[in-house]
């Protein structure tokens, strides 16, 4: 059995339009108060590109090719970490004003302005 | 038969990395499930990344003598980026937020921009449909990035105001089409030459040099209160080069992830573009701005000014409050001071609540984050359709640092630039407080007549020293009143 994955013609367009229906429906129902997280978290979803410009710079056979797969995945890295780290710091800061909420609020007020100084 | 395991791993691994983004993104739709959303689809990125480094068996033969050096190179390249953007994500303050999600959204699309030239500049396309992908993977991850980087610049206000000379909307025309002819022109020898006729080298520089240009000269004319529409433009713009570049490296996971990113984008995109009610081509070519340059009618009445305690006072003994912050208080960094202020009111049995207009600050929905970080409950928080009936039923509003999403303008005066704007109904209420550096028009330079209101009173001063007097002056009238 060979797994060698082929996309053509028709079915990379049905795979297309099924992909961005499906994020057009997931989105739509992301409430206004998420929407910086919302756009941080798909900011850092489509840092994926990170598996296509180690893909490429593997391949790489001249030295055009190496210094741009360089920067391709240097910026790919760039995108993943960088999104993740901002998503995951909004993420943590919403809470309810429910009890368990107001417990955790201390340490979590101290830890930010510790690090804005 | 080694490289039909790698397949089979590397497949695996994208079909669950897949299915994990969606499932994380969907996670995020509620701000209970939401953080682990980020979660569960970071677990997908980690999937994917580790899997797809056995690529290094399934290279081409051309690639192979080069293949050590190529190793090298991702490492350092991987670690590099990473632990950079890593530890800048993690000490960056809440209120550069925008900014940071500006260039990390532009090194995605300089990624998938370089992967498109490095299979351009290789001659690696098989067939006119793929290389006609690859040009557009190119173009508009190029476009991203030169575009991300110039809104950084001016979130990071590197660069202050909005760059207009005359006949700028010919030029970036120009610039764009050139761009698009190049592009043709690569494709048309390419199909017409029989043989692989190889596009050379100097024409992709050319093809490239133009349409990094593109993205700088479209951005620089725009306005950093419009940069929530851009922000979200950039961020479709490379889901959408991401999914192209999929297609030509046959990966499906990143054929998924970029489109279901580059829907979510245009969605945000639009939702943006209709909370100020303006389409997405008037926010991109129609400089805005240039409009209010124009005499405006005169405004009725005089701006008049209060002392903080005595507007933190009357506060206290009011029976509801709604607050309204915008960008000044994200410039105050007054977000911690403003919560303190709030609880005070709280314990004094206020009813105190926070409208957010969508288009509040410099991305969409910053002013939740800001709020959120200061511990603000985001029961507490209301968007706008949710809270502008109770203006008029509300005692005070207190408006802090925001100017255009109160201006009565949007609603009455039809030569406003920014007439038919969806607005905060804070004039409604019985008494208004505005919290604002000095005198002056707000960000798009339009007078604001709500500032002259009779019901309207003006608390000048910088938000946080503002807060910290209303806090004094509540605190001092001891805590037995307010108990």
């Amino acid at each position: 059995m060979n797994f060698e994955i082929s996309i053509t013609g028709f079915v990379a367009i049905y795979i297309f339009m099924l992909a961005a229906f499906g994020g057009w429906v997931i989105i739509g129902n992301v409430p206004a108060i998420l929407h910086t997280p919302l756009m941080s978290g798909s900011n850092f979803v489509h840092g994926i590109v990170v598996v296509g410009g180690l893909f490429t710079l593997f391949n790489a056979s001249s030295v055009t090719q190496q210094t741009i797969g360089f920067f391709a995945v240097l910026m790919g890295a760039g995108n993943v970490a960088g999104g993740y780290a901002v998503t995951d710091r909004m993420l943590a800061m919403f809470k309810t004003s429910g009890h368990a909420a107001h417990a955790t609020h201390g340490k979590a007020h101290k830890k930010s302005s510790a690090k804005k100084s | 038969m080694l490289s039909n395991i790698v397949h089979l791993i590397t497949g695996t691994a994208d079909l669950i990395a897949a299915f994990l983004f969606l499932y994380g993104l969907k996670r995020m739709s509620s701000p209970v499930s939401a953080p682990s959303g980020i979660r569960v689809a970071g677990l997908g990125m980690l999937v994917a990344i580790l899997a797809n480094l056995l690529n290094v068996f399934t290279v081409d033969a051309a690639a192979k003598p080069h293949l050590a050096v190529n190793i090298v190179l991702a490492a350092v390249a991987l670690l590099l980026g990473a632990s950079a953007a890593w530890f800048k994500g993690r000490a960056v303050a809440m209120t550069e937020m925008p900014q940071m999600v500006a260039i990390y959204n532009g090194l995605g699309g300089g990624a998938a921009g370089a992967i498109a030239a490095v299979e351009l500049f290789g001659n690696k396309t098989h067939g006119i449909s793929e290389l006609v992908v690859t040009l557009l993977g190119g173009l508009i991850g190029a476009v991203s990035l030169s575009g991300s980087a110039i809104a950084w610049a001016k979130l990071d206000e590197i660069l202050k105001k909005p760059m207009r000379f005359p006949g700028q909307r010919f030029v970036n025309a120009a610039v764009f089409l050139a761009a698009l002819v190049v592009g043709g022109y690569i494709v048309f020898t390419v199909s017409y030459g029989g043989a692989p006729l190889l596009p050379s080298n100097s024409i992709l520089w050319i093809f490239f040099g133009l349409t990094l240009l593109a993205g700088i000269l479209i951005t620089l004319p725009i306005g950093g209160a419009d940069m929530p529409v851009v922000i979200s433009i950039y961020n479709a713009a490379t889901g959408l080069a991401v999914g192209f570049d999929g297609y030509v490296l046959q990966d499906p996971a990143l054929m998924i992830a970029g489109m279901v990113v580059g829907a979510a984008g245009t969605l945000l995109t639009l939702l943006m573009a209709k909370a100020m009610n303006r389409s997405v081509s008037n926010v991109l070519f129609s400089n805005f701005g240039e409009a209010s340059k124009k005499k405006q009618g005169k405004m009725i009445g005089s701006e008049k000014p209060v002392e903080a305690s005595d507007a933190g006072i009357f506060m206290r003994y009011a029976a509801s409050v709604i607050v309204i912050p915008g960008y000044g208080l994200a410039v105050a960094q007054a977000q911690e001071k403003l919560y303190e202020f709030v609880k005070l009111l709280l314990a004094a049995r206020v009813k105190v609540r926070f409208a957010v207009h969508p288009v509040a600050g410099r991305m969409p929905g910053q002013m939740d984050v800001l709020l959120a970080e200061a511990g603000v409950p985001y029961d507490l928080i209301f968007q706008l359709d949710a809270i502008n009936a109770d203006f008029a039923t509300t005692d005070v509003a207190l408006v802090i640092g925001a100017n255009d999403v109160v201006n009565p303008a949007a609603r009455t005066d039809k030569s406003s630039p920014i007439f038919g704007m969806p607005i905060l109904n804070a004039d409604k209420a019985k008494k208004v407080y505005v919290v604002k550096r000095g005198q002056g028009k707000g960000y798009s330079g339009i007078e604001n007549q709500l500032f002259y209101e009779k019901n309207c009173d003006m608390v000048y001063g910088d938000a946080q020293a503002v807060l910290v007097q209303m806090i004094e002056a509540v605190r001092g009238l001891g805590s037995a009143k307010a108990a």
